[in-house]
């Protein structure tokens, strides 16, 4: 099936090439790695903030492969070729999405266990902010790939995204570190986590269309 | 196939390209856009594959109006642009078996020596343009003309009636030129249409010209 070719053949580029997935996790890594170091060794204080600061982590590096998501096709031509396919554009785009969420969010979810040892958070709490990751990072390559189809056109547009993105990633960023303060707090994250659902399914039932329409309006003009 | 097409006009940005452009291509045909740079030839080319729409006209396929979706026209053609869509990480046929993918020819995967994916089709299409003996080395040590001559194995890969062929014998050499010529002919012979946009004689007897003017 062309999806498999798809999704194999975004996932080769981005061994091959480098880039894309071992930065982002470096990227997470290293900036939630600042805290700890910066901050010291203040077991409670670092608890308290790890939420936030593994889930603006997570955010700000799921941004930096996303300018090239559709760009490196636009440039040289795949992109028309994409639009040509008998394939529906929503359906290809929803498997790039993937692809990019094979390569970017997953590889965070496996870092985090590490990261959040640095933060002094038990298994539980862990347990939780996997769980958030598990259903917030989709939501980010989904809103992250309508932003990447409106700027596909824009040389270094790459500053533009982040200011078209980073508003839309509030919720999951309010939802994702909420559920985890909430076990932190020990009063049951399952609400912040239904909401994450909804944001997930949402964005899944709308991103793929809206990131079409972006994509089609680019190559008519 | 027979493809037609009835006052068709182009604008982009805000500036008209053309208008009240009409041809008519039976099996076997071929048309052959002149103009100079800039008259829109691509965007005819562009107009055609449905990755533009036309400001005015429409195109008819055997009689039948292409509709919204331009899914009658989009199934049966190649389009070569000018960018060679290239992934300069994959191998040579790997660039190939995932255009034949994507344009859903099922293809049979077997596993190469190089460790890569070969499709056979891919192979006898490589071949027809001489570049089979590339096959697995990485694209981006292609030269523009051996880019090129990937790029249009796409023709010999994909079986579709229609050719949209824009300035297809950039960067080519002439042996290149006469494989082009000959699987122009041989598509041709089969009873395919081709429209090209060229600046050169492309060895190939036309059985229509549109002007797009300004010489």
């Amino acid at each position: 099936m062309i999806f498999r070719t798809l999704i194999i053949r975004d996932l080769v580029l981005a061994t091959r090439i480098g880039g894309g997935g071992a930065l982002a996790v470096g990227f997470f890594v290293v900036a939630a790695a600042l805290y700890p170091l910066g901050i010291g060794p203040e077991l409670v204080l670092l608890r308290r903030i790890a939420p936030g600061i593994l889930w603006v982590s997570a955010l700000l590096s799921c941004l930096l492969s996303l300018d090239r998501m559709f760009q490196a096709d636009e440039e040289d031509g795949t992109l028309d070729l994409l639009m040509l396919s008998p394939f529906s554009p929503t359906g290809l785009i929803l498997t790039k999405v993937f692809g990019h969420w094979l390569t970017t969010g997953l590889p965070l979810i496996i870092a985090t266990p590490y990261v959040a040892m640095t933060f002094n958070l038990e298994y539980g709490v862990m347990m939780t902010l996997i769980l958030s990751m598990l259903l917030g990072t989709p939501v980010l390559s989904l809103v992250g790939a309508v932003g990447a189809a409106l700027t596909v056109g824009i040389r270094r547009g790459g500053m533009l995204l982040s200011l078209l993105l980073l508003p839309l990633y509030i919720p999951v960023l309010i939802f994702g570190a909420g559920s985890v303060e909430a076990t932190l707090f020990g009063i049951g994250a399952q609400a912040h986590l239904i909401v994450l659902l909804a944001l997930l399914l949402l964005s899944l039932a709308l991103c793929p269309i809206a990131a079409a329409s972006a994509l089609r309006l680019h190559v008519r003009s | 196939m027979l493809l037609v097409g009835e006052g068709l006009a182009c604008v982009r940005g805000e500036r008209q390209l053309f208008s009240g452009v009409d041809f008519s291509l039976a099996p076997g045909d071929l048309l052959f856009l002149q103009g100079a740079n800039g008259s829109g030839k691509s965007s005819f080319l562009r107009l055609v594959a449905g990755l533009l729409r036309p400001a005015a006209g429409k195109f008819l396929v055997d009689g039948e109006i292409v509709a919204p979706d331009w899914e009658a026209l989009q199934t049966q053609l190649v389009y070569i642009s000018h960018h060679d869509p290239v992934k300069p990480a994959f191998s040579v046929a790997e660039n190939l078996v995932f255009w034949m993918g994507l344009a859903g020819k099922g293809i049979a995967y077997k596993r190469g020596t190089g460790g890569g994916l070969v499709a056979e089709d891919s192979h006898r299409a490589l071949e027809a343009l001489g570049v089979a003996g590339l096959a697995d080395i990485p694209a981006r040590l292609l030269s523009s003309g051996q880019r090129r001559r990937l790029n249009l194995a796409r023709l010999a890969a994909i079986p579709r009636s229609l050719w949209l062929l824009d300035e297809p014998t950039v960067g080519l050499d002439a042996a290149a030129d006469r494989l082009l010529a000959g699987l122009i002919a041989s598509h041709r012979d089969a009873g395919g249409l081709v429209i090209v946009a060229s600046h050169t004689d492309l060895g190939c007897a036309a059985t229509g010209y549109l002007n797009f003017g300004h010489t």
